[in-house]
């Protein structure tokens, strides 16, 4: 913190302000992005443990822990935590984190908004949370919101849709920040050409962040005002139509699984040239296909309804659309690995991450082209292969990618090696016990169980219990995570400012751990060689 | 390598404990009894294949580099990472296998969407939670709600052991019985909240959404009892609506719809005095409105 | 931070909101756009428009016969019969075809319903035209009483030959206290 007294700038940053305050009032882009990833951290394990309720309940036959209603609860709050509380706001935090460094700014372009936008998210959270203790229970309908059954939910309601209003709100700030910051901030000589990866899937996400969000408001207020100020959007009584929520819903659902996601595809893409210590393949392909699956993700939203009974012409344009994401995200994979080819790997934690998330998210890839085609996709709607698919790509893949990138920059952000030997632990218990987890699930769809079931015929009873064990573990191997970054945090191996032997980037030419302002001066611009390294 | 051979040791402990507990292992989609269900099960393990191919062919490139390419066997990375002409390669060829998935997907959802020329009709309806049938142009309309053994054996502190109920959560009190061998059309509504109605064995399933109606088909080829359930959240008891269809030959099928409406004549008879006088009042209004 | 680029960050925060602005918009624009939509493909099978009823007067140029049947169906929290006096019948498209729906309510307390109407197949509904509806009125029932309710309907004679059954499918509803929408 030796920067922060020869800082000079007028930026109201909190560093003169000590204990819980400095924290409340910051404005400093590291310190709001270690509160996104604590934040993140928390919500990650309230949202894990309500995956372990789901899967002891899951566990055998018959109901034994829970109420069915109970259950619903679980599935619900498990999913929006774990989407809009957990992964969210992790990308975020690395943005905040990583995005000034790698562009060589000082600090992202709205410090305000900054803060603003993330304390937003413990508010939105607290009364989201606050639900489970209401009569009538926290909601049930699952977190599709799909109307009229969300319209049953109890007291919870306005507070479900509120809650979603503020994590929006905190999204689209984020996301206007961000892009605010890669379009302004740049240091001179950092062309958009230059940019690594993990910048361009931000700007990108950050697009598809201002583009989706508002809409998903805009329903979810529909749905406040059918409940209580007698509109009739969604009621067919009315004159409305129930689907129409779910087409609205979509619209925004699913950019929402690449705002998810593309972040991630940065990370690989910068984790893997360090290790491999060979410049990224297809550079700019990257960045096309970025692009291209973006755009693609704005007409392909009505594959999550394939089975509510649309035109043929329809069905056969949303199928054609969804497996035409097949080719960018094919091209994603396949330049990934021409990037390890004819490489000198070493396989340090962040690597073994970033190769268990092509892996696996390739894995959930093929199953996302087999539910792409809509006949078969009458059979795999709403069943455990539909759980399986966008587990291996939200688990294997976007977390395993903020484990990654944890691991990548950990060094980075405390100043002190982690236990490699520990997070080796977490990597293997993890990937092991995640497949255990969720690829019996694929069995478990196919077989015929539906999703969002508290009980299950007994001809599941097998696959479900393995499921479970491997829920258990993986849940168990997170705690493995925490340790790892408080033992990081309190000491260790001091790193250098290049930390891996291959690191290249901006972000590397700071100390480790970097000064309070990251670039107070601009980088020298020959010192920028481009994003592909 | 003791890390190694610890997580063989482990990953082996998980695959046993639970094969010695039981033994069923159901991997695959049904085939199923409808020229549709055959038609999409091959599709799927067309599609299987195809991606099963791919991924032997990218993740076999990946290993090999792993074991290859790696610093500690001496590798020395080089430095190219543009390729016009492999970039090209990878970006049609997936495209054309694309359209080999397309094409024959194109063709079964024709088939599927094809309605026409049914022989007879069901309409079914979801309700919190329990299905309604409708034979339309017959006199047979009754619910069909989840069986009593399995609603006991579901309840929380149950007694009833799961594994000693006959078809847990997959058994109802009234089957839907249907015809081999005819073209029938589904209409699906529900009259509460979206519920969709899956019965694996005919390859389908289809929303039942309050309001509207859908229409589907199944030509049911061998005769049996074919099992299914709700397959979108509807609530609390979401779990619990099963599906039950009996298809059995034509002429069975006629003989019970007959025992069916005679049935519904009996209980009209038997029934109290009220429900009595509705129907008649009901059956006597439709006589005058029709002009009989 | 200097001065070009706090005016350049301004400016970006001003596009990005009224983007958001607008895409907010979007979203509730989707209602209007899914009607049309839905008027245009017959998606859900929608046809809430009653039509004037000289689109009879269209030319007859067949003599086929088209086969509509009618089904009924009840929302849970309503305890109403309600079913058609007819399930199928026969007609001529072009021709003005009456059908007569009876409901009863069952509870011994007056209950306000209203029908909602659907058109199957989906892709028919646009050439399913009423011309007089009980449907989207309010259909007040005190306790035990009976109501005839006709249908009026053209078949447009522009319907695909290949359709030769459509599925006319009302449920009734409890009538919400809303804004009507249409």
């Amino acid at each position: 913190m030796s920067e922060v007294a020869t800082h000079h700038h007028d930026d109201h940053h909190g560093a003169h302000a000590t204990g819980i305050m400095r924290w409340l009032t910051t404005t400093n882009h590291k310190d709001i992005g270690t509160l996104y990833l604590l934040f993140s951290l928390v919500m990650f394990f309230i949202g894990g443990t309500m995956a372990m309720i789901i899967r002891l309940e899951l566990f055998q036959p018959g109901l034994q822990f829970v109420d069915p209603q109970f259950y619903n609860s679980m599935v619900t709050m498990h999913a929006l935590i774990m989407i809009f509380g957990a992964v969210m706001p992790a990308w975020t935090g690395f943005a905040n984190w990583m995005i000034p460094m790698m562009i060589g700014a000082p600090d992202m372009a709205l410090p305000r908004l900054n803060n603003w936008s993330f304390w937003i998210l413990p508010f939105a959270f607290t009364m989201l949370l606050s639900t489970l203790f209401m009569p009538g229970g926290a909601p049930a309908g699952g977190w599709t919101m799909y109307p009229p059954l969300v319209l049953q939910t109890g007291d919870a309601f306005p507070f479900l849709i509120f809650a979603v209003h503020f994590m929006g709100a905190s999204s689209i700030a984020g996301a206007i920040n961000v892009v605010a910051t890669v379009f302004n901030m740049r240091a001179p000589g950092m062309t958009l050409m230059k940019l690594p990866l993990f910048v361009w899937t931000w700007i990108i996400t950050g697009f598809l962040l201002i583009a989706s969000i508002p809409v998903l408001a805009g329903a979810v207020t529909m749905l406040l005002t059918d409940k209580f100020f007698g509109t009739a959007f969604f009621s067919a009584a009315g004159g409305g139509d129930p689907v129409m929520f779910q087409h609205i819903f979509w619209f925004f659902g699913h950019p929402e699984v690449y705002i998810l996601i593309l972040p991630a595809f940065g990370i690989v893409s910068a984790i893997i040239p360090t290790f491999a210590r060979k410049p990224l393949f297809g550079y700019s392909s990257m960045v096309y296909a970025t692009g291209a699956i973006a755009f693609l993700s704005f007409i392909v939203w009505a594959h999550h309804m394939f089975t509510v009974g649309m035109p043929l012409a329809g069905e056969l344009f949303f199928m054609y659309t969804t497996v035409l994401i097949a080719v960018p995200t094919g091209v994603k994979v396949f330049n990934w690995v021409a990037t390890m080819w004819q490489s000198s790997m070493t396989f340090e934690t962040p690597m073994l991450f970033a190769l268990g998330f092509v892996i696996l998210f390739t894995i959930g890839g093929f199953s996302g082209l087999m539910l792409g085609v809509t006949p078969v996709d009458f059979q795999y709607h709403d069943t455990y292969f539909v759980v399986a698919h966008f587990h291996y790509v939200l688990v294997t893949g976007a977390v395993f990618a903020l484990m990654a990138g944890a691991y990548f920059w950990m060094p980075k952000w405390t100043g002190h090696m982690y236990n490699e030997t520990l997070a080796k632990w977490h990597f293997w218990l993890s990937v092991i016990s995640v497949n255990v987890l969720f690829f019996p699930q694929h069995f478990l769809g196919l077989a015929g169980m539906p999703r969002r079931i508290p009980d299950y015929a007994v001809q599941f009873a097998d696959f479900n219990m393995v499921s479970s064990i491997g829920g258990l573990g993986y849940g168990i191997s997170q705690i493995l995570f925490v340790i790892i970054v408080v033992k990081c945090i309190r000491g260790g191996e001091k790193a250098t400012d290049e930390v891996w032997e291959g690191a290249q980037g901006l972000e590397w030419t700071l100390s480790s751990p970097p000064p309070y302002h990251s670039f107070t001066e601009a980088p020298d611009p020959e010192s920028i060689t481009g994003g592909h390294r | 390598m003791n890390l190694l051979s610890k997580n063989i040791f482990i990953s082996l402990i998980l695959a046993l404990i639970p094969a010695a507990c039981f033994a069923d292992w159901e991997l695959n989609l049904p085939r199923g009894v409808t020229p549709f269900s055959q038609d999409i099960y091959d599709l799927h393990m067309y599609v299987l294949w195809i991606v099963c191919a791919i991924g032997v062919v990218v993740f076999g490139a990946m290993f090999y580099s792993i074991f290859v390419h790696r610093k500690s066997r001496g590798a020395k990375a080089a430095n190219w990472h543009h390729s016009t002409k492999v970039e090209v390669l990878w970006t049609v060829i997936p495209f054309a296998i694309l359209i080999a998935v397309a094409v024959p997907a194109t063709k079964s959802l024709i088939m599927m969407e094809d309605v026409s020329n049914a022989d007879m009709t069901i309409k079914v309806t979801g309700y919190q939670w329990k299905w309604h049938y409708d034979y339309i142009g017959e006199d047979v309309s009754f619910y069909s709600t989840i069986h009593k053994d399995s609603n006991i054996a579901r309840q929380r502190g149950a007694e009833l052991d799961p594994f000693d109920v006959d078809h847990y959560l997959r058994d109802v009190d009234n089957y839907l019985v249907v015809p081999t061998n005819k073209k029938i059309r589904f209409l699906t509504t529900a009259g509460d909240v979206i519920h969709a109605w899956w019965v694996p064995a005919l390859g389908w399933k289809r929303d039942a959404i309050p309001g509207f109606i859908n229409e589907s088909w199944a030509l049911i080829q061998e005769p049996g009892v074919y099992r299914g359930q709700c397959a979108e959240l509807c609530g609390k008891d979401h779990g619990f609506m099963p599906i039950v269809v009996e298809a059995v030959p034509e002429a069975d099928y006629l003989a019970w719809i007959a025992k069916k409406t005679e049935e519904k004549a009996l209980v009209i008879n038997d029934s109290k005095a009220l429900d009595q006088m509705n129907s008649i009042v009901l059956t006597e209004a439709k006589k005058i409105n029709s002009g009989e | 931070m200097n001065a070009s680029q706090k005016k350049a960050n301004s400016k970006t925060v001003r596009f990005l909101l009224f983007a958001t602005v607008l895409m907010f918009g979007f979203g509730y624009s989707l209602v209007p756009l899914y009607d049309v939509f839905c008027e245009i493909t017959g998606l859900n099978g929608k046809t809430g428009r009653i039509v004037s009823a000289d689109v009879g007067s269209k030319e007859l140029y067949d003599d086929r016969l088209v086969e509509v049947e009618f089904v009924t169906s009840v929302s849970a929290d309503l305890p109403w019969d309600f079913e058609p006096t007819v399930e199928k019948m026969l007609v001529r498209p072009g021709v003005e075809t009456r059908a007569d729906f009876i409901v009863k309510n069952n509870a011994n307390y007056t209950l306000v319903g209203n029908a909602v109407p659907s058109v199957a197949p989906n892709a028919a509904a646009k050439f399913f035209n009423k011309t007089e509806c009980f449907c989207f009125t309010k259909q007040s029932l005190e306790p035990d009483q009976i109501l005839t309710m006709p249908v009026l309907f053209v078949v447009d004679p522009d319907l695909p030959q290949e359709v030769k059954l459509l599925t006319l499918g009302y449920t009734f509803f409890e009538a919400l206290d809303v804004a009507s929408v249409d």
